[in-house]
């Protein structure tokens, strides 16, 4: 049970950290050096700040969903 | 057929919904009554969360919020989606395997002390009923634009359809509302947001024409995002798309201001409570995958429909003759969501950055030489001689964009959908938090079942009763309160929860210190800076961002005091270790 606990806290520190890189990182403290880039008619800074970082934050919590199915699993606590 | 009458008609199926459903589902015990049997499967409890989180605010008037802020209404986007990523990696799926009925719950059994449950009760019914009256007032406001009736009229006849549903069918009639509240709401935003997308930019995909070219008109071929800049520097408005300019919010406030809307998210107890209602762990972890997929939908859409908006109000209004606006403009400066003052006596609409006058417009009755109605508000010193409201944004889209009146209608149904299943769920932690955590838990241990359900339904009664006036009297500082539910709920729940449930040794004078260093400090800062006039002096963050710190200081007290203090019971350690592995967590239970 060690290495499940131990494998749920990598998960989620890997989707956190990419959680704060897209919303924190991203769209706001790099927000003007990544303005320079464009995403059609989007500022690829603001882009993120308004749209990129939600959808980030729905496949961050569809991937934890997945991954911790294939762990409870493989561990046999789920129900 | 008029709007006045699709308005009554779609309104009235749409209530009559709501209470049909209230009544099928009617409960008959405190389980049904407060965790909804612990039977709901995850995709309704996902539609269920996203009708409960978003409220009147996000619906009638986000998009105008960022559609005047530009860049920085990212903090709302962020801080109010943001937070379900916590609250699925850190939260729920926790709280879902310790399986009692409140988060006061919780907090009790962990820390072991009826004293943290106490503290934990009273944030909760704090939190809870602060952002209950903005919901009631909310309804009110949206009866009285619509249905021309009296704003008061219009709280008393939301007090009543949510006392109603709640009272009859508790957490589970709410949960199936909620489901159809959803429905409502979001067709409701979806429909005059694709149409004025597919209007102006010719994509009917908002999130798409939202980064889009202008379709027709002077700036035909070129970017929307571009030309709004274009507009801003014309105008004098800081730039649509660039942060942290001239004029906008510094850095670390938009930082502390994210940050803490969503940690607060996460940690306000009428979200929390949701997860209680999924039969399993892994229930619990898709439904706030269907949460936040739900929730994106419409707060993708919002930052568009603001532009959109801006945009289309921008050019049909600035510099323009009085004389030859839009029909519309009567309409909405009739309900004072605009006004214009004509400084230079030009007849022209001169529209730039800076306020026309202070407030909100108050009339004097009678009309100028133009035909416009007269305010009393003495103009400021600038040139803008335009008042806009926010709301107008979201409200007005469908008229201005000329959409069939249903549309209209069902704009109102929507507005009227987010609040009511906001209110509903608020109210319900307020009867659960009273009933439970304080009768059952501290007062009275040996009721009954019969006499738990009835004091149930009366506390809701009673929450109806103050939520409903303080929407009919609101104090000067409702708005104000808003930034303090988040503030508090950030500083007071989210650390100790996290702490209790990946931290054995957190004890429960840790967790009681940190609870009330980190409400402390950030209801002290929040009195100084909204109330008594001191200028924010904590790095400059503004009240709504300061739980962030209140937060940090909560983390760090609670580490130190348990650090020195004796190690929680084995068996506490042992319900740690418990709630981490997912098997076993049957239904909600009572205890």
């Amino acid at each position: 049970m060690q290495s499940y606990w131990k494998r749920n806290k990598t998960y989620m520190l890997i989707l956190l950290a990419i959680w704060a890189t897209v919303s924190y990182g991203f769209g706001i403290f790099f927000v003007e050096q990544l303005n320079a880039f464009h995403l059609g008619g989007f500022p690829l800074g603001f882009w993120f700040a308004q749209q990129g970082s939600i959808y980030v934050f729905v496949l961050i919590i569809l991937a934890y969903f997945l991954l911790m199915d294939r762990l409870d699993k493989k561990y046999d606590v789920h129900e | 057929m008029s709007l006045q009458i699709w308005t009554y008609l779609i309104v009235g199926a749409t209530f009559a919904l709501y209470i049909g459903i209230a009544w099928t589902s009617r409960v008959k015990d405190t389980k049904g009554f407060y965790v909804a049997g612990g039977g709901v499967p995850p995709l309704a409890n996902g539609m269920a969360t996203a009708a409960d989180w978003m409220s009147a605010a996000s619906f009638i008037s986000m998009a105008g919020m960022i559609s005047f802020m530009g860049y920085a209404g990212c903090m709302y986007l962020m801080g109010w989606t943001g937070g379900y990523v916590l609250l699925a990696l850190l939260l729920a799926p926790y709280l879902r395997k310790f399986g009692k009925f409140t988060v006061p719950d919780f907090v009790g059994d962990r820390y072991y002390s009826s004293a943290a449950r106490l503290v934990a009760l009273i944030c909760a019914i704090f939190v809870s009923l602060t952002y209950v009256a903005g919901q009631m007032r909310g309804v009110g406001i949206v009866f009285s634009r619509f249905l021309e009736v009296d704003v008061n009229t219009g709280v008393m006849i939301g007090m009543v359809l949510v006392f109603l549903y709640a009272a009859i069918g508790g957490m589970k009639g709410i949960t199936w509302t909620q489901v159809a509240q959803y429905c409502v709401l979001i067709t409701a935003f979806l429909i005059p947001a694709i149409a004025i997308s597919l209007k102006l930019t010719g994509n009917p995909i908002p999130q798409v024409g939202f980064g889009g070219t202008i379709l027709g008109g002077a700036d035909s071929g070129k970017y929307l995002l571009e030309t709004l800049n274009q507009i801003g520097r014309d105008l004098g408005f800081a730039e649509y798309t660039s942060a942290f300019g001239a004029g906008t919010k510094p850095m670390i406030d938009v930082f502390a201001i994210t940050m803490c809307l969503m940690v607060g998210t996460a940690g306000l107890p009428h979200v929390i409570i949701r997860f209680y209602t999924v039969p399993s762990v892994r229930a619990a972890r898709l439904s706030a995958f269907y949460a936040i997929l739900f929730i994106a939908i419409l707060y993708t859409t919002a930052p568009a429909l603001g532009a959109f908006s801006r945009y289309t109000l921008t050019n049909a209004l600035s510099e323009t003759p009085y004389s030859s606006v839009p029909a519309w403009f009567g309409n909405w400066e009739k309900t004072g969501l605009l006004a214009w003052v004509d400084k230079n006596n030009d007849g022209i609409i001169t529209y730039r950055a800076g306020a026309a006058f202070a407030g909100k417009p108050t009339y004097s009755g009678e009309t100028g030489a133009h035909g416009q109605r007269l305010v009393t508000n003495t103009p400021l010193d600038n040139a803008n001689e335009l008042y806009i409201d926010n709301d107008i944004m979201v409200l007005a889209t469908p008229e201005i964009s000329q959409l069939p009146p249903w549309v209209i209608a069902l704009v109102a149904a929507g507005g009227l959908a987010a609040a009511l299943s906001t209110a509903a769920g608020l109210l319900l932690v307020i009867a659960s938090s009273i009933s439970h955590d304080l009768y059952y838990r501290i007062i009275n241990r040996g009721a009954s079942e019969k006499i738990r359900l009835l004091v149930g339904r009366v506390m809701i009664g009673v929450g109806v009763i103050i939520a409903g006036y303080f929407g009919i009297h609101p104090p000067g500082f409702v708005a104000q309160v808003v930034a303090l539910a988040f503030g508090l709920a950030s500083s007071s729940f989210f650390p100790i929860i996290v702490l209790g449930i990946f931290w054995k040794r957190a004890t429960k004078e840790g967790a009681i210190s940190g609870m009330i260093s980190g409400i402390g400090f950030t209801m002290l800062y929040i009195v100084q800076t909204k109330f008594m006039g001191v200028s924010p002096w904590f790095f400059g963050i503004s009240p709504e961002g300061i739980g962030t710190v209140g937060m940090v200081i909560n983390f760090a007290v609670t580490y130190g005091v348990s650090m020195i203090t004796k190690a929680p019971p084995l068996a506490v350690q042992e319900m740690v270790e418990s709630v981490r592995i997912p098997r076993g967590a049957g239904a909600a239970i009572d205890h």
